[in-house]
């Protein structure tokens, strides 16, 4: 799970996470998280975003409030992150246990030419967290802490931040769905069955 | 009300904040998330005493329109109630409504429209219900009480039937503007 760098590779962390994900529903940051989560496995329950930065965690927010026996996963990066920090109070008080963020950190804004984010530079996004209330919150550097990580995403004692520190280096493309309808109406699909297209 | 507080409130014999929240219970919205605004006080009162409601204080306005979303995916019906400098904050989470057809509903009370006080408030005031409808936003203003809850209503209808942003500017005729007690 090593990259030469000695740093986490950014898709065996993904597929590591996402493996035996049950029922749990992840949305994924724009750019190299959206890539990710499609490249270890299309799947209904993802909702790979192409844009709205900053917003990531706030629908995890949402569809964990609405879905309080689900288990939401919003995985994003560092830049993603920094835009929406402000997010972190506002779900430390709503206190959903079944969400859990994880910025899969590579110190750099990967998609715009690697240029260094605030993290490549100190600012301590755990530190953030914690801060704002989190009742777990994880640094995560080596291989053999991603199982931890695993577990608490998944042990609903939440809400759940973790900083996952990766190799800088960009992966190759995969791209989700392009239509961001279809995504949505398929998550809604799974989480609400056919209902999902008649409610009003 | 305090004669000194910033922002107004409406007075107290107004029902439209009443009627408002009979809108948002009718409709069974289940999340509200909010950056407080004195002309909403009283309908924020409303929803935080309200177990069937989930009251979300916001950090910054474009916070909800995520939230709306991520509420959408999981079956429950939002909207977002701020002031009008808050919708500046709002407008490239927008394209979330437009790339996935999510419905977005904004409910807005208006400040630098009507009798204003406080120049701050004039720059987004008057460019509210242009940047609105610039991101593609269906804007329908209420300025007379009787007006406010016909509108809300039109504004929530229209966002779950056609999945897409809509919003309600409540105008300041109808809040009353703040003088500083210098009226």
């Amino acid at each position: 799970m090593l990259a030469a760098s000695g740093r986490l590779d950014r898709r065996e962390l993904t597929r590591a996470l996402l493996a035996d994900r049950g029922e749990m529903a992840v949305i994924a940051g724009l750019g190299a998280p959206a890539w990710d989560i499609t490249a270890v496995g299309d799947h209904p329950l993802n909702l790979p975003l192409w844009g709205g930065m900053g917003g990531a965690a706030m629908i995890g927010l949402g569809l964990a409030l609405a879905q309080p026996k689900r288990r939401v996963l919003v995985l994003t990066g560092d830049g993603e992150m920094l835009m929406g920090l402000g997010a972190l109070a506002t779900i430390a008080v709503q206190r959903p246990r079944n969400l859990a963020i994880v910025v899969q950190d590579n110190e750099h804004y990967g998609e715009t030419g690697m240029q260094e984010t605030a993290t490549r530079h100190g600012v301590d996004l755990v530190a953030m967290a914690k801060g704002a209330g989190f009742p777990r919150t994880m640094l995560v550097t080596a291989p053999e802490e991603v199982p931890a990580l695993k577990a608490a995403i998944h042990a609903g004692e939440g809400p759940v931040f973790a900083v996952a520190k990766i190799d800088a280096a960009s992966k190759p493309l995969v791209l989700p769905p392009r239509d961001g309808a279809i995504i949505q109406a398929r998550m809604r699909e799974a989480i609400l069955g056919p209902a999902a297209h008649h409610q009003l | 009300m305090d004669p000194h507080a910033i922002d107004k409130a409406p007075d107290a014999a107004a029902s439209w904040p009443d009627q408002i929240y009979d809108v948002l219970k009718r409709h069974e919205i289940r999340q509200v998330a909010l950056v407080p605004d004195a002309g909403h006080s009283r309908l924020i009162k409303r929803c935080l005493a309200d177990h069937g409601i989930k009251v979300i204080t916001l950090t910054t306005e474009e916070e909800g329109i995520a939230l709306i979303q991520g509420a959408w995916l999981g079956g429950e019906k939002a909207v977002l109630l701020m002031q009008s400098s808050g919708v500046g904050n709002c407008i490239n989470m927008l394209s979330l409504s437009h790339i996935h057809r999510c419905p977005m509903p904004m409910l807005v009370t208006m400040r630098g429209d009507f009798g204003e006080f406080n120049s701050a408030q004039v720059p987004m005031g008057a460019a509210t219900q242009a940047v609105l409808e610039a991101m593609g936003t269906l804007v329908r203003r209420a300025d007379r009480p009787e007006d406010v809850a016909p509108t809300v209503e039109a504004t929530i209808r229209m966002a779950f039937n056609t999945f897409r942003p809509t919003a309600a500017l409540i105008g300041q005729r109808v809040i009353g503007a703040k003088t500083f007690g210098k009226d």
